[in-house]
């Protein structure tokens, strides 16, 4: 995982309401015990014409080549809804997105990206549209995760995100690790609470 | 700032269950949680211990992680590793391994407590009133019925509660959906779902915990409130929960995991404190009537689009969900509607019984009520997959697979199966399925299938008809 901190690209387009993470990633897609191997999958029953040929749909926007290389995904509301499948991202993330804007993410499909060095951008859903047009026009966005700022043809948009996930973000932390400084807190944690509620440890 | 922790103010039930678990907060929006209970699936169980593995960590704490094979393993009967999907056998080998080397317990396909997740879990006594209990599957909320705390999370996520037995988590906003009074004949919890999703939208609870409150909901029995709670993360929330009372005692008392002797008095004295205060705050609250639901089915890709069944495919203008014109149009298009389409004249081509929503005995013998001495339609294929093979045993043990199959079902294995087609196998494009599953997501049961969610009730009577009716349409002959 990569820090992110400043990204600018330009961006894909796909405005599109309660996109689920069985359409970013269909389950016949997931086919090794792996967080890779699944970039070709995103999006296939949407991108391809013929599923086994992957002959590409021409009118799908990510086979558009104004888009090639765009590392921003600009879409609709409650993103991810649906499946936890955390492949979603992964596969987002192997395309090379960096960060989707949408007016609200799904919670699970939310904290997955972050874990993953994908920016969820939460911006109003008037703001997001305008994002779209400008993302059609084929424009530069500038990510400045240091400013929680999304720049497009010097228009500035704010967002907010908490703390946490910025730095989680920025520095590509592994969690994990931090949380392991914390070792003897959970022990004596769990000991206490073995004492007050052992019927949880049966 | 974190909310709350006035642990002397009044709670949430929710509340309560959070702050009895908060190990230290991590800074000013989040805390590390204490987590109870893992539980895990082929399909992310197995990468994620082996990812955890080959970072050469160690499972914190063994015996609170169970597994079981569900989302790809293969549900004919006589099955083996083999699925339909050229890659599956690797799935169900994986966990197996992983499993044994981490020292989890692991419900294997041979063993008579495997089964779908969110039905072995109540089935074992594994989930209990109180406990903080996480699965990289959204629909752990199902477990919300018994006053647990449960919320599905993602694989590296799945990952931190292995190593740490715990997960950093921003504290969720509260919602109360109160419903009160008598539920008409015919109308099942899977209708108060999809009225629910339908009136407030697939983001409609968005992170929040919704408690499900009310003399509606206190009626439903242990079954019919987990797909209550089942269908929560399709309102996008964070989960669901119900204040337990003694029908949660009475289901798990006697459960292989649950406390027993003394342990068992003590733990079930503790459950029956365990409510909302009565002046505790939520964040949003909604009251509905039970009279005011029928029997639903759902006409677009989004559980959001659904209607009492007679009612015709909604206009766009007459909507209020948020969505554009361009997504409208396009589930129209992707389902074979129009608006104002009549879904009880379209013929279907599949008729699906199963899943973490609707597949536990309780559902097997109402749809067999149903088919008791009838035919499923020509030219319908209908499957019934029951959620567990506690479900499947206890279900032929009644005489109930006899019913499915003399109708014209296919008596399966249990797993999640087409919900999803995980293990490869699908309907068909074009296709027109009823299904007691929880997503009419495109491409879901199969590409470009046309899935109608509804209870089981509407399926097996929709089989019967051969086109989409309710369980008292079918009685009337509507």
């Amino acid at each position: 995982m990569k820090p992110l901190i400043r990204i600018s690209s330009r961006a894909v387009p796909l405005m599109r309401e309660n996109i689920d993470t069985d359409a970013i990633i269909p389950s016949r897609e997931m086919r090794s015990v792996s967080k890779s191997g699944l970039a070709d999958g995103l999006f296939a029953g949407w991108r391809y014409l013929d599923q086994k040929s992957r002959e590409p749909d021409p009118d799908f926007v990510l086979n558009q080549r104004r888009y090639s290389g765009a590392k921003i995904l600009v879409s609709g509301n409650n993103f991810g809804c649906g499946s936890s499948r955390e492949h979603a991202v992964w596969a987002l993330a192997e395309y090379g997105f960096r960060a989707i804007i949408a007016p609200s993410f799904a919670p699970i499909f939310r904290g997955n990206c972050i874990q993953n060095g994908i920016a969820p951008v939460v911006l109003d859903a008037e703001d997001v549209r305008d994002l779209a047009i400008q993302a059609e026009a084929g424009r530069e966005f500038a990510l400045d995760m240091n400013l929680m700022t999304v720049t497009v043809g010097g228009r500035v948009y704010a967002f907010s995100i908490e703390d946490e996930a910025r730095t989680m973000l920025m520095e590509a932390l592994d969690l994990i690790e931090l949380t392991r400084k914390s070792i003897r807190v959970i022990e004596a944690f769990r000991a206490e609470q073995k004492r007050r509620r052992p019927w949880l440890y049966v | 700032m974190i909310q709350s922790p006035d642990q002397t103010g009044p709670r949430t039930l929710a509340q309560k269950i959070w702050d009895e678990h908060v190990v230290v907060p991590v800074n000013e929006e989040s805390e590390l949680l204490a987590i109870d209970r893992l539980l895990l699936h082929e399909r992310t169980g197995g990468v994620a211990l082996k990812s955890l593995r080959e970072k050469g960590r160690d499972v914190m704490a063994p015996s609170m992680v169970f597994a079981t094979m569900d989302h790809i393993v293969d549900t004919f009967p006589n099955r083996t590793d083999d699925t339909l999907m050229p890659t599956g056998k690797a799935f169900l080998q994986t966990l197996r391994d992983e499993a044994v080397r981490s020292g989890i317990t692991l419900f294997d396909l041979d063993d008579p407590r495997q089964g779908i997740v969110h039905v072995v879990s109540p089935e074992q006594g594994i989930v209990m009133p109180g406990a903080t209990l996480v699965c990289p599957d959204s629909h752990t909320c199902t477990q919300g019925a018994f006053g647990a705390l449960a919320w599905g999370i993602g694989s590296t996520e799945a990952e931190h509660v292995l190593a740490t037995a715990t997960l950093r988590v921003k504290r969720p906003q509260n919602m109360r959906i109160t419903i009160d009074g008598t539920l008409s004949n015919g109308v099942t919890a899977k209708d108060i779902a999809l009225y629910i999703i339908r009136k407030l939208g697939a983001a409609g609870a968005k992170g929040h915990i919704i408690e499900f409150s009310g003399d509606t909901v206190r009626a439903l029995d242990m079954e019919a409130r987990m797909t209550l709670c089942n269908m929560a993360t399709e309102l996008s929330a964070f989960t669901a929960i119900i204040a337990p009372d003694h029908k949660v005692l009475t289901y798990l008392k006697g459960r292989p995991f649950a406390p027993d002797g003394a342990l068992w008095e003590q733990a079930s004295a503790y459950w029956l404190t365990l409510k909302s205060d009565d002046d505790a705050v939520f964040d949003a609250s909604y009251q509905l009537q039970a009279s005011e639901i029928n029997p639903m089915v759902s006409w677009g890709n989004s559980p959001q689009h659904a209607i009492a069944i007679g009612e015709k495919v909604p206009e766009f203008e007459t909507l209020d969900l948020g969505d554009g014109r361009a997504t409208y149009d396009r589930a129209l298009e992707y389902m074979g509607l129009e608006a104002t389409s009549d879904l009880g004249q379209l013929p279907i081509d599949g008729a699906f019984i199963g899943s973490c929503t609707n597949s536990r005995i309780s559902d097997l013998r109402r749809a067999a009520a149903i088919l008791k001495g009838r035919t499923v339609a020509p030219g319908v294929r209908a499957i019934c997959v029951p959620g567990s093979t506690q479900v499947k045993l206890e279900a032929e043990a009644e005489g109930l697979d006899k019913v499915f199959r003399d109708a014209g079902f296919e008596w399966r294995e249990s797993g999640c199966s087409m919900c999803f087609f995980a293990g490869g196998e699908s309907f068909g494009p074009g296709e027109r399925v009823i299904s007691s599953t929880n997503r009419n997501f495109e491409s879901r049961q199969g590409f470009k299938t046309r899935t109608h969610i509804a209870s089981p009730e509407t399926v097996a009577a929709s089989a019967i008809a051969g086109r989409i009716v309710s369980s008292v349409g079918l009685e009337n002959g509507a």
